[in-house]
């Protein structure tokens, strides 16, 4: 039995292009709105910058808090773009088709959103921007006998967040070189020129095609490393820092890929989920794609819980009066054992209870609740090491602290979310979201064979 | 600047046993080095400056209690784990073996604050404010820090200056342990400490008050074979600091219900 129905290609093109031929008359209010929530966040980080970061609830032990935790979960979500594109590619899983865009202007847009938060969280952008963000760009200011730190993880931080986003573009842009040409079609006037550039001279010849090809599977290939470094070495900026108790840990840096992963993958099938809503996409991102993510997710979210297991009962292990002093900070004051409690139970328990049953994974209601339900906890787990590493850092009970978002913080959490939402629905209105010729690549390859009595879906190839 | 330097290396060694915590190295320090006043709501905030803070931890069980004072300031530590993590070379260790900060490279990512185990780093959260009548009294030979910089204790090295300056350009002396140490080139805290509970010296200098300590120190690495009183916070973290305590075990300890002594 295959699901979903073979339709011809016209009939493809028009669908998923109809987003941006003939939008829906809500998008503008709703981008509108999305908007509005991120100016006011670029009000209240204006107000920040111009008082001072004393208007954050940051004090004296806890130095990291909402932004750097923002920052992490964002880098965490961008980790579902490779994960999706380039291991599902090299790995010929055919049910990877439609969400693959999704998934890399995912991860572009998160990585942005990321890159913002250090920014904000150093309270004097241009600082930062002119002695880090310049870094792996333009020469460094050499001249004046001033060089960047390169044992510090911060340096180390920006070169691996900004080699994958320039993979991350350039696997994207590759990958949009055919639809850039369909649209370039059906276009007229300036979009038409502007698709026409992007397109590069696409023909859709032969040896276009094989070019895109290689390009793309070398892209995956070399994309790989980084996608298990950047979050690596992300981790680092909390493992490497020696005085932190719970941070001090060599099992971050497979810890936090996982982990990011988790919340990736997650929130890409929330988004698929959004667009077979909004755009009517039923045919494309079928109950099959949403179904085989859940499936992987059940993967990746046992893993990560070992992980975290393992973290804990590390931490337990070397009954260190500090270490202790922090767990039970952890999990037993209220109200971070709430969290704590909340935290375990929305990332891995209760997803998991969901993704065990068939029906609930082909539900899109009930896997929109464990995706968002995942997302929650992911950005809570980075929360939970962050601030009580922080609190209880050394048995220096004197100074032993806490932690209290201001409103600001929150109001600039909140509008992360706004602004990677818009940033997605924006794209959705120029490019399609959904690859067109790997999706008609993938109804060619469809076949069907007899095993037996039964007849089952299997992909024909050439190689 | 001087001509003629000669490689220091300071030390300080902080004697617990005659510390009362009257809190006059806090005072003293505060006013040197130009900190804003803490006001109530910078404690409530957890944002306080105390380039140097005396910690009162209680020992024991009513009545039969005990306060303990520990002056901590920066430990100008050899390994200091602030160090490697500043991405743009803001804190270092220069020559004389003190843990200096440059103000005006720092971009305030606190990172330096976060691995220090000391928590002896403070960031300047709100843009420093005085009251009109303490405005003339801010010291001129002391930067003030503006927001987003992370700040600490320097061992006063406004006044080690000032003291090489003054032996070599006043004095027209030679810049030698000997001529520095006669100089008595002291920061605040030690000069204002009225039970000399803090003692500041260089370390090369082999006739100095604090060199036995810290040779003590540096040569026996288990507390029982150590001949002096000395000790260092957070030895097992290896950071090697260049300020050492002194701390008697307990001669009155406490006889019941509380802790060990010491």
């Amino acid at each position: 039995m295959q699901e979903g129905t073979v339709l011809p290609a016209q009939q493809v093109n028009r669908d998923l292009l109809r987003s941006i031929l003939d939008p829906p008359g809500w998008f503008w209010p709703v981008v509108a709105l999305l908007g509005l929530i991120v100016l006011v966040a670029f009000g209240a980080a204006g107000y920040m910058i111009n008082r001072g970061l004393g208007v954050t609830g940051m004090n004296r032990p806890v130095m990291w808090a909402f932004f750097l935790t923002n920052f992490v979960f964002w880098i965490g979500i961008s980790h579902a773009g490779v994960m999706l594109s380039a291991i599902l590619r090299l790995s010929k899983a055919e049910w990877r088709r439609p969400a693959t865009r999704a998934a890399e202007v995912l991860t572009v847009f998160s990585l942005m959103t990321a890159v913002l938060m250090p920014l904000i969280h150093t309270g004097r952008p241009w600082r930062t921007i002119y002695w880090i963000y310049t870094a792996p760009f333009v020469p460094y200011d050499f001249a004046r006998g001033i060089w960047p730190n390169v044992r510090s993880p911060l340096v180390w931080d920006p070169s691996a967040i900004f080699t994958y986003l320039t993979s991350s573009v350039l696997f994207v842009m590759v990958a949009l070189l055919p639809d850039m040409a369909v649209l370039r079609d059906r276009t007229t006037g300036i979009p038409h020129r502007i698709y026409g550039m992007l397109a590069m001279g696409w023909e859709g010849n032969s040896r276009q095609w094989k070019f895109q090809i290689i390009a793309g599977i070398l892209l995956s290939a070399l994309i790989l490393p980084v996608f298990v470094s950047v979050h690596s070495i992300v981790s680092w900026d909390f493992s490497m820092t020696v005085s932190v108790k719970s941070w001090h840990s060599t099992i971050f840096a497979p810890y936090f890929v996982i982990g990011a992963v988790h919340s990736g993958v997650s929130a890409v099938a929330f988004v698929l989920i959004l667009l077979r809503q909004v755009y009517g996409w039923q045919n494309y991102i079928r109950h099959e794609h949403i179904d085989g993510l859940a499936r992987l997710l059940m993967f990746v979210a046992t893993a990560w819980f070992y992980f975290f297991f393992m973290e804990v009962i590390f931490g337990f292990y070397g009954r260190e009066a500090d270490e202790i002093a922090l767990r039970s900070f952890q999990f037993t004051e209220s109200p971070w054992n709430i969290w704590m409690m909340i935290f375990v139970g929305s990332t891995y328990f209760l997803p998991m209870a969901i993704w065990l049953v068939r029906p609930a994974r082909r539900n899109l209601w009930i896997m929109s609740i464990a995706c968002i339900s995942v997302n929650i906890g992911m950005w809570l787990e980075r929360f939970l090491i962050i601030i009580p590493g922080l609190a209880r850092k050394q048995m220096f009970t004197f100074d032993w602290g806490t932690f209290r978002p201001s409103p600001v913080e929150i109001i600039i959490i909140f509008a992360t979310f706004a602004l990677v939402t818009m940033l997605m629905l924006l794209f959705s209105r120029v490019l399609p979201l959904i690859p067109l010729y790997d999706i008609k690549e993938g109804d060619i390859l469809k076949t069907e064979i007899q095993i037996g009595r039964r007849t089952v879906p299997a992909t024909f190839r050439e190689d | 600047m001087v001509t003629n330097r000669i490689n220091h290396k300071w030390g300080m060694v902080v004697d617990l046993d005659k510390c009362t915590g009257c809190q006059a190295c806090v005072v003293a320090c505060q006013s040197e080095n130009n900190l804003p006043i803490n006001t109530k709501d910078s404690f409530i905030q957890r944002r306080a400056y105390e380039w140097i803070r005396i910690e009162r931890y209680w020992e024991g069980e009513y009545p039969n209690v005990k306060a303990r004072f520990i002056p901590i300031m920066c430990q100008h530590c050899e390994n200091a784990p602030c160090e490697p993590v500043c991405p743009v070379f803001a804190t270092y260790h220069n020559d004389e073996g003190t843990n200096v900060q440059i103000y005006n490279r720092c971009i305030g990512t606190r990172y330096c604050a976060n691995n220090c185990p000391y928590q002896v780093r403070f960031f300047n959260w709100w843009e420093p404010k005085w009251p009109k009548t303490l405005r003339n009294h801010l010291n001129t030979d002391v930067t003030v820090r503006s927001r987003g910089i992370m700040e600490k204790c320097s061992f006063c090295v406004q006044r080690i200056r000032r003291g090489e300056l003054t032996v070599e350009r006043q004095e027209g002396g030679k810049l030698d342990h000997k001529t520095m140490g006669e100089r008595n080139v002291l920061p605040a805290c030690v000069q204002a400490c009225p039970t000399s509970a803090l003692t500041f010296a260089d370390q090369g200098d082999e006739t100095g008050p604090v060199r036995k300590y810290f040779d003590d120190v540096n040569e026996h690495e288990h507390h029982g074979d150590r001949t002096t009183r000395g000790y260092r916070l957070l030895e097992e973290m290896a950071t090697k600091p260049n300020v050492i305590y002194l701390k008697k075990v307990d001669q009155f300890p406490l006889t019941n219900g509380g802790n060990h002594g010491g």
